[in-house]
């Protein structure tokens, strides 16, 4: 046992680390519904699937919104952390309009299928395409909720309040949103056009 | 003394409650102590009611042709039955002690997220209320789910169970699940986080460590069950397909899903149970743990094959002979970890100056009892054995020898050790060896001959049976050894109620332990520490403290 006690040792963060497990056992739940949507996608099937239900361009457009979300979200923390508290309402503001413009995209996308009456019990890609994209737009609304609340505090100016560790939080959890929509989208968007 | 900083101390704001007396100090409470508290009596209300069920299950098979429950409810008993005890008794009372002791081991004021943690409490214990509601459903097709506690598909479908007692067990074991993921990042996020200076990774109490990986299986497997679940969920109420072979979906995937949560789980179940052999041997052996990287290491390899051992409970399903293959080896792997720590804990017995007390006891006892189930369980890894014997008594035989005579066993051995520090008196040591032998003879009675009733044929789960010879008189044993081994509970229950009045002042120190918890008060004061964590040199700060010519360290050196 080598090591002494040093007074002024690191330990992590506690916030930033128990976000990170809860998100860790997140991608454990997402892997599970992305491996169940990939088994029966896998099976030959009849009726409505990926390959002739999806609209790839549109989801494409409104996906791109959500990656860019990513990126605004970081020049959100960035200015937070240089304390340019204008240029993170502004930033943050703009990640919520991404963050909405993506949801709405996807209910259109959902009362499409709805209206060629592709639900949740239509057949196994209803169900596996409606929980597993379903599952992920809820997060993404938890997520929006989280950001507005951030959007709301920094517009009354309270925004000094807030912790730099929870700030943080909220930013690495709309990347793992957004993450986690990169591999779906590859599994259920880009798969059926790439067999 | 010198005194160190605590983690968390006062002055952090979640700690600013306003002083409330009696009912609601506790229902309002975020201490870890008494959360840790709450989380055991609660676990031992259901494990009193569980009992029931069992009790009641084994008088239906003491006799042949016997009438005394029906087959629903004898469906529906052990269907609660192993639910409760797995969900609701054995992991609460595990995070109860973890919830309990971590911080004071660690030397921190409480758990990194104090609310979270009264969050997590009672989300488990609303999940269990709710799991128990389904009782009260009525109708021809009402009453709690009779599906087994691993509910398969397509039983567990709306077209064979069509009542909504399963819709009750999926959305309790949801509430509860979320109550253990959040209770696991929190024993996590606690003890990466919150420890006391000089309190390194490779000085953690050996229960720290357990529960530290604990926590991580808790964090990986516990969203598997929740994907499984909702997919359940969505088959029974919104008429999806995931599990239903009718319409293509695939009933196997809901046992692999189920499984790859369910084996982990089983680790989640005894690895704590091994911290609490691993803290209560060495104190009462007079020596610090033998090989103590060997425990700690041997955990992580547990804990990463137990992920990969989990369609050992589908042999039967014919998955193929590679599959099959993959799967026995992993778990006859598996049993290499596990028997070092064996090794470890009968070496830290050898040549010690071993004090059998109620606790020893329960700890030495565990070592047989586990060691029993251990080998059984490596019979099921042979892929003929298990399908020779799968679904019969000798199973129920095995799991019950891990899970009772392993983690409960272990258990009980926690409570006899920790009892003083959490109560400030000492259990009776006269009534805890009546308690441990009564516990010791209606175990071995009730699950011994189970095994040979198993080997005889005797499938599991059926609530009634033929005279056929030599079934009668040992399912009689059988039931007469499970009502020894409630008699033992209700000496244990007396114990409590009279130590609680009389028992002995504890002081702070009564074992003559090594590890933080043991510094402070007995209780420990609401802050833990009041005059400060005491310097951690090493593994054992208190022995290092009492004799400051021969620490640990010192001996290290000596020893080179």
């Amino acid at each position: 046992m080598a090591d002494k006690i040093s007074p002024d040792r690191t330990l992590p963060d506690k916030t930033k680390l128990g976000v990170g497990l809860f998100l860790f056992s997140e991608a454990w739940f997402f892997l599970i519904l992305l491996l169940t949507y990939m088994y029966f996608h896998s099976l030959p099937a009849d009726g409505p699937g990926a390959a002739n239900s999806l609209n790839v361009m549109h989801t494409l457009v409104f996906s791109v919104c959500l990656f860019l979300s990513s990126a605004t979200i970081h020049l959100a923390a960035g200015s937070f952390r240089k304390g340019d508290r204008s240029r993170v309402n502004r930033w943050l503001a703009l990640t919520v309009a991404l963050g909405a413009i993506f949801l709405f995209g996807q209910v259109r996308e959902y009362l499409g299928l709805f209206a060629h009456s592709v639900t949740i019990s239509t057949n196994l890609f209803g169900s596996t395409f409606f929980t597993l994209t379903g599952f992920h737009g809820l997060h993404v609304l938890v997520g929006l909720v989280a950001l507005m609340a951030l959007l709301g505090i920094g517009m009354s100016g309270r925004l000094g309040d807030v912790k730099p560790s929870g700030f943080e939080c909220v930013t690495i959890y709309w990347h793992f949103v957004d993450a986690v929509w990169v591999v779906i989208f590859t599994a259920v968007y880009v798969w059926p056009l790439i067999a | 003394m010198k005194e160190a900083a605590i983690p968390g101390a006062l002055g952090d704001e979640s700690f600013e409650q306003e002083a409330r007396e009696g009912w609601l100090s506790w229902v309002a409470s975020v201490d870890h102590k008494q959360l840790g508290i709450m989380y055991l009596l609660g676990a031992f209300i259901f494990f009193l009611v569980a009992g029931m069920l069992a009790l009641l299950m084994r008088v239906q098979l003491a006799v042949p042709n016997n009438h005394f429950l029906s087959p629903q409810m004898y469906n529906q008993f052990f269907t609660m039955h192993g639910t409760t005890m797995i969900f609701l008794v054995v992991v609460p009372l595990l995070v109860g002690f973890a919830t309990y002791m971590v911080p004071l081991m660690i030397g921190a004021r409480d758990m990194a997220f104090p609310r979270l943690n009264a969050l997590s409490f009672w989300v488990q214990i609303f999940g269990g209320v709710m799991l128990y509601f389904s009782f009260a459903t009525s109708g021809v097709n009402g009453g709690a789910p009779a599906v087994g506690w691993f509910s398969y598909a397509p039983l567990s479908e709306t077209a064979y169970s069509y009542g909504p007692g399963v819709n009750y067990w999926i959305l309790g074991l949801l509430g509860i699940g979320v109550g253990t993921l959040t209770a696991g990042i929190n024993l996590m996020a606690t003890i990466i986080a919150m420890r006391a200076p000089g309190m390194s990774i490779r000085r953690l109490p050996l229960f720290v460590w357990m529960t530290l990986i604990t926590g991580f299986l808790i964090v990986v497997v516990m969203p598997i069950l929740n994907a499984g679940l909702v997919m359940l969920l969505a088959d029974r109420l919104l008429n999806a397909h995931f599990f239903r072979a009718e319409t293509g979906g695939s009933a196997v995937l809901w046992q692999h899903v189920f499984w790859a949560f369910g084996h982990p789980e089983v680790y989640i179940m005894v690895l704590p149970a091994f911290g609490i052999i691993s803290e209560v041997i060495p104190v009462f052996s007079g020596k610090p743990i033998y090989g103590y990287e060997f425990v700690a290491a041997s955990t992580l390899a547990i804990a990463f094959l137990s992920l990969t051992v989990w369609a050992h409970h589908m042999f039967a399903v014919g998955l193929g002979h590679a599959f099959d293959m993959f799967f026995a080896i992993c778990s006859m792997a598996i049993s290499v970890p596990t028997g070092i720590k064996i090794f470890n804990w009968t070496a830290t017995m050898y040549q010690g100056r071993v004090r059998f007390t109620t606790a020893m006891l329960f700890a030495v006892s565990f070592l047989l009892m586990f060691t029993i189930g251990g080998l059984s369980g490596i019979a099921f890894a042979v892929v003929p054995i298990d399908w020779q014997l799968t679904d019969s008594y000798f199973v129920v035989a095995h799991f019950h020898y891990v899970l009772f005579g392993g983690t409960a066993f272990a258990l009980f051995a926690g409570v006899y050790y920790w009892f003083p520090k959490i109560t400030g008196r000492m259990l009776d040591e006269r009534w805890g060896k009546v308690h441990f032998w009564l516990t010791f003879i209606g175990f071995n009675l009730t699950f011994m001959i189970q095994h040979v009733l198993g080997m005889l044929g005797m499938p599991r789960r059926v609530f009634t049976y033929p005279p056929l010879p030599g079934w009668e008189a040992m399912n009689l044993l059988s039931t007469v050894g499970a009502f020894v081994l409630a008699f033992a509970v209700l000496i244990l229950m007396i114990n409590v109620a009279i130590s609680l009045r009389s028992g002995k002042i504890a002081g702070d120190n009564p074992w003559d332990a090594w590890t933080l918890e043991w510094a402070t008060t007995s209780p420990p004061p609401v802050e833990n520490f009041t005059h400060g964590v005491p310097p951690i040199n090493g593994r054992r700060p208190l022995w290092d403290l009492a004799h400051p010519d021969r620490t640990d360290a010192m001996m290290m050196k000596l020893a080179g």
